[in-house]
């Protein structure tokens, strides 16, 4: 059997809070918060699989369950097999999960830019700040309910906004994105609709 | 070479014989010649020698995983061009075998011989402009120049292939846009019989100059360990000892089919690095060769993906039922089955990921983009300390990153 | 001698060894205005006339019409010069708008993938040196003109803002690409739309990326533009 897969098997005999997720391609997991460590530390350690690719956070926004999912894949550099964990936030509110900077220095910048985008803190990490927005910035744009085009925030530095009189706008999105909503079979459902932060230049964004 | 430097005593200490000094704080960039790109260091400098390395990336952050959810699969191609904008053909490839994995759609061989061929020109030209901008970066201008000739005739073999010098956006999810022209793969097989002589003309300029090695080798020496903890991959970490290349391993696109070496290094320092993307390019000059050797007929794109591939102008026009195909595919996107997939290739600069989350449809729900370079980017802080700041320099110079990757 | 041209301050050039010019007892340059010589006395060639050409030649307005603030009151700026002997009597704007526009030396905000194709312009094939604009210094102080090649980000805005102020006087700005234009096809919140909402741009190129040929456009359009300016005007009233 794949490495992977006795990986997960394995995982899932020694934790019962393990269980299987979906997946189109490799084995992956679905694995609480408070385990989460235990279980990539597992991964490391017992199961070779040494490098961390990726780290990425998930707005389900409108599911029922946790909003926020924190999705983990490691490979192997021996056996160059793949391996999912995701990781749901309890709190849709305030998502948090355990920081993965112990065991990988390389998660450092992952979670970085997964709190950045999302908000989701990252507890036990050495500097969470933000990563590609500059530090003062005011939202969480991945989120799925912060528009495309942004939303309106002062700039950082002072002096060039007092000369320049200029500031983040929201970008003019001239009545689009133009794009049918994901998942929609029904041909009427499916047609490219405007979303509702379509506005123009000349005419304004309708108050909602 | 940094070597354990004495400072002079009687000039450094103060009328009550103690030696005073002062952390200097530097920011370098983002607007820098040699940071390649939009990156900004914040150093504090003891003198010259580094004690703290705090790379600010996000100055080239422009929103693709946001804008990507707002997009068709095939609507999203142009964004990946401008990812790691040196090699926008390979980055396209690995996007477009992605959104395949998650239709679990396999294109046909010929389709998979020119997302192979372009991709290593790609990788060729990428290389190319690394050791270019190596060079620059260490005071070596000629390597750019002649690096550029080289890369003007790339250009000039994409141009007839994509319409476009590089920024192509040449892959469909399914297939590829648009055949060979007549005659394109034997002009790529004459650059390439032109360029094996060049290639060693450019890098005999470096590979043994005095004022190179001084500069590259033992500069920013990365241990196995702390490449696969900081999770480098590409020719960083192959520099390092770790012969790990997703094209051997784990072979995609009909990779398994050629026959080509992976350059793996001992030393893990600038030098190494350097050598490493040196024998990558000639090595991808075999794998074309044996690429258009075998270069087999035959349809460029899954004809038999009713949903997601467009079928050709010409039938759109005359029939039907391909209009509707081709309808249904622009406005609504290529129909792709609910459910996650992660996917990576070997790019130039390193392993380029993408994470897909679909609820169905013709658009993502979530995409996430694993960029080499900003992997390779957070070894910095640990890299640069104890280094002097034209070490720093060179280090940049040899991890060989791109913003556009890096930030997204 | 400056009859034609009284009013404007004009500079007397002298052509021809230093012996021949000092023996038919003309100064070197007069008035207020010097030229550097060296560089002037290979090109006028005594009998060279195609640079006279150049001078007497009208400028072209080609359609564009300016408005009338932006150049001076006196609106002749055909570049009347006159020829006696060895000397060429010509009009300070001239010269200086000349050499202005000969030698402008590029500020590279090289941002992404613009950035490539501006290091492709100045490459061997597109050749920019043979504009006088090789020498890209990413030294603000010594540069003339900033090309902004690239998406700007908001994060990236203040750090542009703050070198175009670093930059002295005369400067210009190309907005190379799409994206330094109007912010390009990133239509999203972290994305400045359009680089002249922070600094005054003189030249937009459209393009993504814009071929190198379309950048040396931009780069001759420019120099026209230069050659258009009242300088010695804005020179002597600053």
């Amino acid at each position: 059997m794949p490495a992977g897969l006795d990986a997960v098997t394995a995982l899932k005999g020694k934790w019962a809070s393990v269980t299987d997720r979906a997946s189109l391609d490799h084995p992956a997991i679905n694995v609480p918060a408070p385990d989460l460590l235990a279980v990539l530390g597992s991964l490391k350690q017992d199961h070779r699989f040494d490098m961390l690719v990726d780290i990425s956070g998930v707005d389900w926004a409108d599911r029922s369950k946790p909003r926020f999912t924190v999705v983990y894949h490691v490979f192997s550099t021996a056996t160059h097999e793949y391996v999912r964990v995701a990781a749901d936030c309890a709190d849709d509110a305030a998502p948090e999960v355990p920081s993965a900077t112990g065991l990988w220095p390389g998660a450092d910048w992952h979670e970085r830019e997964a709190f950045d985008m999302f908000g989701i803190r990252f507890t036990g990490h050495p500097d969470l700040r933000r990563i590609l927005m500059w530090d003062g910035y005011p939202h969480f744009p991945l989120r799925k309910d912060f528009p495309l085009a942004g939303i309106e925030t002062v700039l950082p530095d002072a002096e060039v906004v007092a000369e320049t009189k200029t500031g983040a706008i929201a970008a003019p999105m001239m009545g689009g994105p133009f794009v049918a909503a994901p998942g929609q079979l029904n041909m009427s459902e499916a047609e490219p609709r405007a979303k509702d932060e379509s506005w123009t230049e000349r005419r304004p964004k309708p108050d909602v | 070479m940094p070597a354990e430097y004495a400072f002079p005593d009687s000039a450094a200490k103060t009328a009550h014989g103690e030696f005073e000094t002062e952390k200097m704080s530097l920011s370098m960039g983002p607007s820098h010649p040699s940071t390649h790109g939009v990156l900004r260091i914040q150093m504090e400098l003891d003198g010259e020698v580094v004690t703290k390395a705090d790379p600010v990336v996000g100055y080239l952050h422009r929103g693709d995983e946001k804008i990507a959810e707002n997009m068709t699969y095939n609507q999203f191609v142009p964004y990946t061009d401008r990812l790691d904008y040196l090699a926008p053909l390979a980055n396209n490839m690995a996007y477009a075998i992605a959104v395949e994995r998650l239709a679990k759609l396999e294109v046909p061989p010929r389709c998979q011989a020119i997302r192979v061929i372009t991709a290593e020109m790609a990788r060729i030209s990428a290389h190319l402009l690394g050791l270019g901008a190596f060079g620059i970066d260490v005071g070596a201008w000629t390597v750019f120049l002649y690096s550029f000739t080289e890369r003007e005739k790339l250009y000039k073999l994409f141009e007839e292939l994509t319409g476009a010098r590089f920024t192509t956006s040449y892959t469909r999810i399914g297939g590829v846009a648009r055949d060979v022209p007549e005659g394109w793969t034997g002009r790529v097989d004459a650059f390439c019989e032109q360029f094996l002589p060049l290639l060693e003309e450019i890098l005999n300029l470096l590979t043994r100059n005095r004022i190179f090695v001084d500069r590259a080798a033992g500069v920013g020496v990365i241990s196995k360990e702390d490449a696969i903890a900081y999770g480098l991959t590409g020719p960083n970490l192959r520099a390092c000892g770790v012969p790990l290349d997703l094209r051997k391993d784990k072979p995609y696109s009909g990779y398994e089919q050629y026959e080509f070496d992976v350059a793996v290094g001992t030393k893990g320092d600038g030098y190494d690095r350097y050598l490493v993307r040196g024998e990558e390019m000639r090595q991808s000059v075999r794998i074309i060769r044996q690429a258009i050797a075998k270069f087999p007929g035959g349809a460029w794109y899954a004809e038999d993906a009713k949903r997601i591939i467009a079928p050709p102008k010409s039938k759109v026009l005359t029939s039907m039922e391909e209009l509707i195909q081709n309808f249904m595919i622009v406005t609504e996107g290529p129909l792709m089955p609910a459910g996650e997939v992660y996917f990576e290739a070997e790019n130039p600069k390193g392993a380029l990921g993408f994470y897909i989350v679909s609820k169905g449809g013709g658009v993502p729900w979530r995409l996430k983009i694993r960029a080499p370079s900003f992997c390779n980017l957070s070894i910095l802080p640990k890299v640069c300390v104890g280094a002097m700041v034209s070490d720093v320099v060179s280090i940049l110079g040899s991890l060989d990153f791109v913003m556009g990757e890096c930030d997204r | 001698m400056g009859g034609r041209l009284s009013g404007c301050p004009t500079i007397e050039v002298s052509v021809g060894r230093k012996g021949r010019a000092k023996a038919k007892g003309r100064g070197r340059v007069k008035r207020n205005l010097r030229v550097p010589f060296s560089s002037i006395r290979t090109l006028f060639a005594e009998r060279d006339k195609t640079f006279l050409r150049g001078l007497t030649r009208p400028v072209r307005w080609g359609g564009f019409c300016p408005n009338s603030t932006m150049v001076s009151a006196n609106t002749e700026l055909t570049y009347n010069s006159k020829i006696e002997g060895d000397v060429i009597v010509s009009r300070a704007d001239s010269v200086i708008n000349w050499i202005r526009s000969n030698s402008m030396w590029p500020m590279p905000m090289g941002l992404a993938c613009c950035a490539i194709e501006l290091m492709a312009t100045a490459a061997s094939r597109f050749d920019i040196a043979r504009f006088g604009a090789e020498v890209m210094r990413f030294s603000p102080k010594q540069s003339d003109v900033m090309i902004v090649a690239g998406t700007v980000t908001y994060k990236m805005s203040s750090a542009l803002r703050r070198i175009y102020d670093q930059m002295s006087e005369p400067k210009w700005v190309i907005a190379m690409g799409a994206c330094a234009s109007t912010g390009g096809m990133y239509r999203s919140y972290a994305v400045l739309q359009g680089v002249d909402r922070i600094v005054p741009v003189d030249v937009y190129v459209s393009g993504c990326p814009p071929r190198p040929e379309a950048l040396l456009d931009a780069l001759i359009k420019l120099q026209e533009k230069v050659k258009r300016e009242p300088s010695a005007s804005k020179l002597l009233s600053a």
